[in-house]
């Protein structure tokens, strides 16, 4: 885990080690300054000697300076390498996230890859700048002052000692202890933002079914949780600090003590042995040596906390998309054509680690246990033919044509376009002439324009202007006051649903693709216009394959050839006329449509 | 720093008044013992050791029972650490907690215009990001601060009682010190803020982008999503580079200022006392020690460590503090205005007289209190009527004009026209998502205005084209309409909306668990569920907006039959591109721009020969 983490240092490497170097410095410079200072008070102050304490006093002074100096460096390079590391950390995490094949989405749901991208990152930043300052002084300082406490008095520094197990059975019992309990929160967190996530995408509904009071309460009982989770945490923490006083606390009195009674017994005579001024400044080591451990637990709790966060950043690095670009990858696509050859689908097996908590993984595993939504397809397109695909609700129309783009890899038999079996291709180069416009599409926030040069960067303008009048756009936009500037709020809830679609058909236009996936593209749009799309595109990319998923038959009825599907399974192909003859499915989808007209017309 | 936000976080601590309180007493306590432990030393040497080294038989009763009040003492300062301590995990949970669910709870009452205009990414970051930023502050930055003061206190009395010109000294070189904390912490805080800012806004935009991995991905969006999430990355790395390093060079500096005052007190205070200058100090005057010089010396030190540790703890505060700031500004965001005193309650009718009843009657009616102290009731019936009504999402742009709909108890209107004609925000208005601008709209006769919201929302029922399903099984969602209806109520819904069949295929059937944005169901199956909530409802006015538009034909055909029985006695308002799905309405309405061209039933309209006709025969050219 450590080692896969340190992979994101990167370019902060040297800032990394000059800051500990900057803050060895500082601790010599901390610990050379006391033991001058005796001076200072033992031979200048004592002895009431002026022109000795403005020449100790200078050197101090120029000491004071320096370690100033070392530790505004150290400060500066461990803020630098810190904040650093958290932005490789989130770059990498992000940077493989978007080569997430989308199970692996599923996997981690996009409430929690936020938080381990956030929260988590955030707290092992702070851990790390910790790491790289606070743990290495005080080890450093703890050497140095139990070095200078054993040369000043060999007994008493052993008193020290034998509290140093009792402190550190302590803190690691502290630790056990509270580290599932953090691991758990995290989890927790999760869930809370998850809530938060469908609350505020899922208003209209909260608002119009008025369960505000309902969602309160799902949210209480998270937050409560969040709450007792962290009490039960820190209150174990909280056993740090009385547990550092205990230790030097009776370490003082015992030292006193002891101390007290080697003073007498040399009769406070330097060169007898132990006296007042070695007792005061072993009092100063102890002290020392206390502070260090009691930073040194703190950095212990610090990495209690961010273990868990490590953790769970670490998993998003280490996930592999199932999903890859081929060594020595074709990288153009032939043509248009699509060949399906005894292919079988199913979204199972994928999620058989989902990251999911009790009942609720429990069941997400059970339902995953289900058979194969597409079933032994078979199907021959030609470049440059429009098909049409009609079928029932959950009849797998969507995961037909997924598997084109590779968004989803077949369970079974292969998908060939150009040719040439998916797998084989580069992904990009695949994707780039395979355009597809969703179901359930999106727009982010931003102008139309930047919205609809997704599908090409370079689009001129009059090139953006053609695909929206291709795709019917064109005349609303020029409505908005703004026209293509029109800034579009996230999710595009300005817009109406119409035009979020029609948008989305000139976004995939924009990429002059071989093979044109609608996918249900034109349900909110009305037939008239519906109409006009498709004539358009029939004459303006007739090179281009098109495949129209629709459920009014009036969109698909000129393909070229159009596939009933039903239950996961081809249950007609065949032209308008030739179905309408031969497939059942296909004629009572025709009459539901169909028949109402007629009785009025 | 923002006095203002202090003080409002304090009032969250404060309502632990009494836990507090104990924790300020303990921190005493605990910080009296620490004082206690940096003179005892002193104590020792001068009290008990030196006396000891004169004896020739050295009694050591007196040290035994000095060090054994000294045990105690400590015993005690032990003790009340650990108790403000774990008291102090509660408060700042207990603070944590309470601003959540406040920011969650207020969250709730903000109008939908909010929701519209904010990322939700950037919401999000509130209740993580900005809430964690408090955790530590109230838990250990507080009571270590208010700790700190206190041994500042205790010590510069020490120093009063050495000697007062040195304390002028130190007090005089502590200002100054202060200052420069202050402007180095100033300039940390600025960037603090900024990095919650910034953080905010990468937790929008990762947000926005994992939604909209698909279409990333479909578009091999990739690389420029990671060039524009690169910018945010670097600008939160440039903000908090700067926030920590300003934080960070804030414990050299104080620490090593500590030093220089030590250094200047000896040169100082061995001047003063070689050259004679007579000592003032609480214990009176009197010449200046070379034993009071040293004493002080250590006292200087003991003063500007906690101040040291102070200055430390700030960086924490000023952190939670740019927190608070954004946590504040959310709380502060107008809420839902809800002047609505007109409330649905259940009736009892007794040849035409209305009674209000505690049960479930299966009849509602309005109860409409007025000025004079009088209660009317109306019947709730399903009555509702757009009056001359305007409106626009922003002021200078109307999107409806002038629309006037009247829809009888029990009718199915239909609202048709272009895409972006001004159908769906039709519905936002009649539920009061949206306020009109101009004209009226009443329900029942009562402007709904007068109605309460929530009242006024229940007696509406909506499904809307983009399903919003809740994580949980199949049940609690359609639940979700009724909290109260029994599993086979439940069921008989879903039967209803044809959703049944695909449920009972699912491998836990209605106890399956749903993910809120999975790609566990489709989008058809997810509009059933939708319908099968708002069925359970069970509402008199129903608004189907575009409610079957992901549902294929033929199975929108058997669930037209469970619609038709769903729609019976009922209102129902119904904008679909189908028209098949509006034809059998009472009345239908075509819109324009904005306006109501037409308005008529199916024949009517036909016969009319105008715009429906044409889109009916598909002649007409929309735009």
């Amino acid at each position: 885990m450590i080692k896969r983490l340190s992979e994101c240092i990167r370019e902060y490497k040297k800032a990394s080690i000059l800051s500990p170097i900057f803050v060895s410095l500082e601790v010599l410079m901390e610990v050379l300054i006391p033991t001058i200072m005796a001076y200072l008070v033992d031979y200048g102050i004592d002895k009431g000697n002026m022109s000795y304490i403005v020449k100790v006093g200078v050197v101090l002074v120029v000491l004071a300076v320096l370690s100033m100096f070392f530790g505004v460096m150290s400060g500066k390079y461990a803020a630098f390498a810190s904040a650093g590391f958290a932005k490789n950390l989130r770059r990498d995490m992000y940077y493989n996230v978007q080569k997430y094949s989308f199970s692996s989405i599923d996997k981690f749901s996009s409430a929690s890859i936020v938080t381990r991208l956030t929260t988590d990152v955030t707290n092992l930043q702070n851990a790390y700048q910790m790491i790289i300052r606070v743990a290495v002084r005080s080890p450093i300082m703890l050497i140095f002052a139990v070095i200078m406490s054993f040369r000043t008095s060999y007994q008493l520094a052993l008193v020290i000692v034998a509290f140093i197990p009792v402190l550190a059975l302590g803190l690691y019992l502290v630790i056990r202890f509270a580290h599932p309990i953090f691991e758990h929160v995290f989890k927790t967190y999760d869930t809370l933002n998850r809530i938060v996530q469908e609350n505020l995408r899922g208003i209209r509904v909260v608002k119009s079914f008025v369960r505000e009071e309902h969602e309160k309460d799902k949210f209480k009982n998270v937050s409560n949780e969040i709450y007792s989770d962290f009490c039960r945490a820190e209150k174990l923490l909280a056993f740090n600090a009385p547990l550092m006083q205990l230790c030097s606390y009776s370490c003082m009195i015992l030292i006193s003590w002891i101390g007290a009674r080697m003073i007498v017994a040399s009769g406070n005579n330097p060169s007898d042995g132990f006296t007042t001024g070695q007792f005061m400044s072993f009092m100063t080591y102890l002290m020392q040596i206390l502070m260090s451990l009691m930073m040194l637990s703190m950095i212990f709790v610090m990495i209690t906390i961010s273990r868990a966060s490590a953790e769970r950043i670490v998993e998003i690095l280490d996930e592999k998309s199932d999903i890859e670009s081929k060594e020595q990858a074709v990288m153009s696509v032939k043509d248009g054509s699509i060949v399906y050859r005894n292919v079988s689908f199913g979204y199972g097996n994928m999620s058989e680690n989902t990251i999911f908590e009790g009942d609720e993984a429990e069941n997400r595993k059970k339902n995953n246990h289900q058979k194969y939504c597409l079933k032994n397809i078979n199907l021959t397109i030609q470049s440059g033919q429009t098909v049409g695909i009609i079928g029932g609700t959950g009849s797998s129309k969507s995961s037909l044509v997924q598997l084109i783009p590779r968004l989803y890899d077949v369970t079974e038999g292969e998908v060939l376009v150009g040719g040439v079996n998916v797998k084989d291709y580069d992904l990009n180069v695949l994707r780039n002439d395979v355009a597809m416009v969703l179901q359930k599409n999106v727009l982010f926030s931003g102008t139309i324009k930047e919205n609809l040069r997704w599908g090409n960067a370079n689009a001129s303008e009059e090139e953006i202007k053609k695909a929206c009048k291709l795709a019917q756009a064109d005349s609303f936009i020029q409505t908005f006051p703004e026209k293509y500037d029109t800034y579009i709020e996230q999710g595009g809830t300005n817009v109406s649903g119409g035009q979020k679609q029609r948008l989305c058909i000139a976004r995939a236009l924009l990429k002059k693709p071989k093979i044109l996936i609608m996918d249900d593209s034109t349900s909110a749009v009305d037939t008239k216009t519906d109409a006009f799309i498709r004539e358009a595109m029939l004459h303006e990319i007739p090179d281009t394959t098109k495949i129209i998923i629709a459920q009014r038959i009036s969109s698909v009825e000129d393909a070229d050839m159009i596939i009933v599907l039903e239950n996961g399974e081809i249950n007609g192909m065949g032209t308008h006329d030739e179905l309408l003859k031969t497939n059942a499915v296909y004629r009572e989808v025709y009459e539901s449509q169909v028949k109402g007209e007629q009785e009025n017309g | 720093m923002d006095k203002s936000t202090i003080k409002r976080l304090l009032s969250y601590v404060m309502r632990y008044r009494a836990k507090v309180l104990l924790v300020f007493f303990c921190i005493i306590i605990s910080s009296m013992a620490n004082v206690g432990s940096a003179l005892f030393i002193g104590i020792l040497i001068d009290d008990y050791i030196s006396p000891l080294l004169i004896q020739a038989e050295p009694v050591y009763t007196g040290l035994i029972k000095a060090l054994v009040v000294m045990g105690l003492i400590y015993l005690t300062g032990m003790m009340a650490t650990l108790m403000y301590n774990r008291i102090m995990v509660s408060v700042a949970q207990g603070v944590l907690k309470t601003i959540r669910d406040e920011m969650f709870e207020h969250m709730q009452t903000l109008p939908v215009k909010y929701f519209d205009t904010h990322t939700h990414g950037d919401v999000m970051s509130h209740y993580t990001n900005d809430t964690d930023t408090l955790r530590q502050a109230i838990a250990q930055s507080a009571p270590q601060t208010v700790a700190s003061f206190f041994t500042v206190a205790a010590v510069f009395i020490s120093m009063l009682v050495t000697s007062l010109w040195l304390s002028l000294f130190v007090v005089i070189f502590v200002v100054f010190m202060m200052k420069i904390t202050k402007k180095v912490a100033s300039m940390s805080g600025k960037y603090f803020f900024k990095q919650q800012q910034s953080l905010a806004d990468v937790n929008g935009y990762i947000e926005e982008m994992i939604n909209g991995q698909k279409v990333v991905k479909v578009f091999c969006h990739e690389e420029r999503a990671k060039e524009k999430f690169d910018e945010k990355n670097d600008e939160l790395c440039k903000n908090a580079y700067e926030a920590n390093k300003f934080a960070n060079i804030l414990m050299p500096i104080m620490n090593n200022m500590g030093f220089l005052l030590y250094v200047l007190v000896a040169i100082v205070g061995g001047a003063l006392a070689i050259r004679g200058v007579k000592n003032i100090s609480l214990k009176g005057t009197g010449i200046l020690t070379l034993g009071a010089i040293a004493t002080f010396l250590q006292l200087s030190r003991n003063f500007v460590n906690p101040i040291g540790q102070i200055s430390q703890q700030l960086n924490m505060v000023i952190m939670a503090l740019a927190g608070a700031k954004r946590i504040f500004s959310l709380l502060d965001e107008k809420g839902e205005i809800d002047e609505g005193y007109v409330t649905l309650v259940n009736a009892k009718i007794n040849g035409g007289q209305i009674t209000e009843s505690d049960s479930p009657t299966g009849t509602w009616a309005w109860k409409h209190p007025h000025g004079d102290g009088s209660v009317t009731y109306t019947k709730l019936r399903g009555e509702v009527l757009l009056d001359h009504v305007d409106f626009g999402y922003t002021e200078n742009k109307i999107v409806l004009k002038d629309v006037s709909v009247f829809a009888d108890e029990g009718q199915k209107v239909a609202f048709v026209g272009a895409t972006g004609a001004g159908k769906t925000t039709i519905t936002n208005l009649i539920n009061r998502f949206y306020d009109i601008a101009d004209g009226k709209i009443r329900y029942d006769g009562i402007n709904i205005n007068k109605i309460k919201k929530a009242d006024l929302r229940h007696s509406l029922g909506i499904v809307l084209q983009d399903t919003n399903l809740f994580t949980g099984t199949v049940m609690e969602n359609i639940r979700y309409g009724r909290l109260e209806a029994t599993d086979e109520e439940c069921i008989a819904a879903a039967k209803l909306a044809n959703a049944h069949s695909f449920i009972t295929m699912l491998p836990k059937g209605y106890d399956t668990v749903i993910s809120g944005n999975g790609s566990d169901l489709s989008q058809g199956q997810r509009q059933l569920l939708s319908i099968a909530r708002a069925a359970v409802a069970n509402p008199p006015v129903m608004i189907l907006d575009e409610a079957t538009s992901s549902i294929d034909t033929r199975t929108e055909a058997i669930v037209q039959k469970g619609m038709d029985s769903l729609m019976q006695g009922r209102t129902v308002f119904v904008i679909a591109h189908r028209l098949s799905t509006v034809k059998n309405s009472d009345v239908i309405m075509v819109l324009e721009n904005g306006k109501i061209i037409e308005r008529g039933t199916h024949h009517q309209l036909v016969e009319k020969r105008g715009k429906y006709y044409q889109l009916y025969t598909g002649a007409f050219e929309l735009e």
